[in-house]
């Protein structure tokens, strides 16, 4: 299964700044992290990455810098700002109510249909 | 492994070398990108691929270059402005400028014979009956606006509130009986080009007209359309002399042909071929707006200085007549346009440095010469009663005073790092309507609040 192309674009942008909160990160090193997250799931490509984190810059919410890490390569690291925080933590109450809503609609197991009828009868 | 590191290094050396021609792509993004290539490399090959096999893997992982420099430049289209124009659907480049340019050559016919069309109903060019200040803007402004809707494929209704909003215009400038020696009319001869020139902004930015980014890019047309159509009427000014030169040699004397079809037509078809040129960008003049920028906002800044200083030694209080009224706006006007022009050329993740503190000196003195003419106004209003002219110089500089003061504002937090380029750039566009409807409302209400006096 791969996640909806919309669905990834609209979970990006917390996406990237939750984890540029945990700690400053670089591009490779950002995508390798969420496809962690998502056991693969999630399908970025570095078109979808790269100027969106060019327009988080532009937008205040992270700045970058380029670093020189001892015994590796000179790297673009991107640090999330104090308005990247906030904006994280508005799309988190957006997401919240959003994933909210839908727990409501979708209780219990996720696969309710096709364990229901062993659960009734067993 | 030597052999693979060496193979290595060409393959990132051509792979570089066949990114950089991107011009979507800069320097900088070029080398984040090959960082990432790179990190995907070392881990393909720490999985037991060898180097070309993990090179290869690894370039077709990041996907089309097309698809990657598209996306590039949909988030940095201020790039873009200086190459190409990203606009129109997917059919050829050819066939689309072919169709473009014949668009163009009928809205600039039409703006040429719409200027001469009045003669028809006895209205002539040589009177000063006011006609013609009045209404230049409404004969040749459809035309551009026209060009522009067609070219953005602009939605029905869109281009219906385009066609009220200069039938409005045709109202106010027409219908009230505005006399010939009135300030209404002059005051309404300025402010209705500049009404009219938000509703070609509206046709510019017709695809998307919420995003304050078209809207950025609107301002920058603005610029260039101006510095384009400056150098037409240099050019044409070559082309009337060598007229008049020849003809005069064979003894036919041109006098009226080029006062009352030449000069007329060729500065109404300027218009929209100007609007035309910076649309395709023929690469005549690259970006000359935020150049002159660069030049005058230093001299500019020491003018305003210099001016404040000589003010505070005398002391002698400011003229308030029409024409010291009219010289301060214009001042403040062409303040905020080298702040707008700069804004619309810069590259907003620059970090701040010396130009920006320049621009907000720049600011201050203006906010300050701002208060300065708007003391002078209420006191005379105060002092000697309201006339339109007063009345109009007072609305002006209070919408330039709440603009400047805002925009110093968010300067002093660019310097200080606490406000994003970002923000400037939004509340000077978010601020275009305040302009439009002050505009609007001199030209549709004053008239007859005032009495046309």
């Amino acid at each position: 299964m791969k996640v909806a192309k919309d669905l990834v674009a609209a979970s990006a942008t917390p996406m990237v700044l939750g984890i540029l909160a945990e700690e400053d990160s670089y591009g490779y090193a950002i995508l390798r992290r969420i496809n962690e997250l998502s056991d693969g799931e999630l399908d970025w490509t570095e078109g979808l990455l790269y100027p969106l984190l060019h327009r988080l810059e532009r937008l205040g919410h992270v700045e970058s810098s380029w670093r020189a890490v001892a015994g590796e390569r000179r790297r673009k690291y991107y640090r999330i700002t104090r308005g990247g925080l906030a904006e994280l933590a508005e799309q988190r109450r957006q997401w919240d109510a959003v994933v909210g809503a839908l727990k409501e609609i979708w209780p219990g197991d996720p696969r309710p249909l096709a364990t229901f009828p062993l659960g009734g009868f067993a | 492994m030597t052999d693979d590191q060496g193979g290595l290094t060409a393959q990132f050396a051509e792979w570089r070398h066949y990114v950089q021609r991107r011009r979507e792509l800069r320097q900088a993004d070029v080398d984040e990108l090959e960082d990432h290539l790179r990190g995907s490399v070392d881990d393909l090959m720490a999985a037991g691929l060898h180097a070309d096999e993990a090179f290869l893997v690894a370039v077709k992982r990041m996907g089309s270059l097309d698809e990657l420099s598209r996306e590039f430049a949909r988030e940095h289209s201020e790039r873009l402005w200086k190459q190409l124009v990203l606009t129109g659907g997917s059919d050829g480049p050819a066939a689309r400028s072919r169709r473009d340019l014949a668009v163009m050559v009928a809205c600039a016919l039409g703006a040429a014979v719409s200027v001469r069309a009045p003669e028809l109903f006895g209205v002539s060019l040589a009177e000063g009956s006011g006609f013609y200040p009045l209404n230049a803007g409404l004969l040749v402004l459809p035309w551009l606006a026209g060009f522009l809707a067609w070219r953005r494929g602009a939605p029905a209704r869109l281009v219906g509130v385009l066609v009220a909003l200069f039938a409005l215009g045709a109202v106010a400038a027409n219908a009230y009986p505005l006399p010939v020696e009135s300030q209404s009319i002059v005051l309404t001869s300025l402010h209705l080009p500049i009404a009219l020139w938000f509703a070609v902004g509206l046709a510019y930015a017709s695809d998307d007209p919420r995003s304050s980014r078209r809207w950025m890019d609107f301002i920058r047309f603005t610029g260039e359309c101006f510095i384009y159509y400056v150098l037409i009427a240099l050019g044409g000014g070559v082309l009337v002399g060598f007229v008049f030169g020849t003809f005069e040699a064979i003894g036919v004397s041109p006098e009226t042909a080029i006062a009352q079809w030449v000069v007329p037509c060729g500065a109404a078809a300027a218009v929209v071929v100007a609007g035309w040129l910076v649309e395709v960008k023929q690469g005549v003049v690259e970006n000359i707006a935020p150049v002159l920028t660069r030049l005058f906002t230093p001299l500019f800044t020491v003018v305003l200085l210099a001016f404040l200083v000589t003010f505070a030694i005398t002391t002698g209080g400011i003229d308030v007549e029409r024409e010291a009224l009219i010289l301060f706006d214009l001042l403040l006007v062409v303040v905020l346009g080298l702040l707008l022009y700069s804004a619309s050329a810069r590259d907003p993740l620059a970090p701040p440095g010396l130009f920006d503190k320049l621009q907000l000196a720049l600011v201050v003195s203006a906010l300050v010469i701002d208060v300065l003419v708007l003391w002078e106004i209420t006191g005379r209003i105060t002092g000697f009663g309201t006339t339109p002219n007063k009345a109009a110089a007072l609305g002006e500089n209070v919408i330039l005073l709440v603009n400047l003061a805002w925009s110093a504002w968010l300067m002093l937090g660019l310097l200080r790092r606490r406000t994003p380029f970002t923000a400037l750039e939004r509340w000077q566009t978010a601020y275009l309507p305040v302009y439009a409807v002050w505009a609007w409302v001199v030209v549709l209400v004053f008239p007859p609040v005032f009495g046309y006096l």
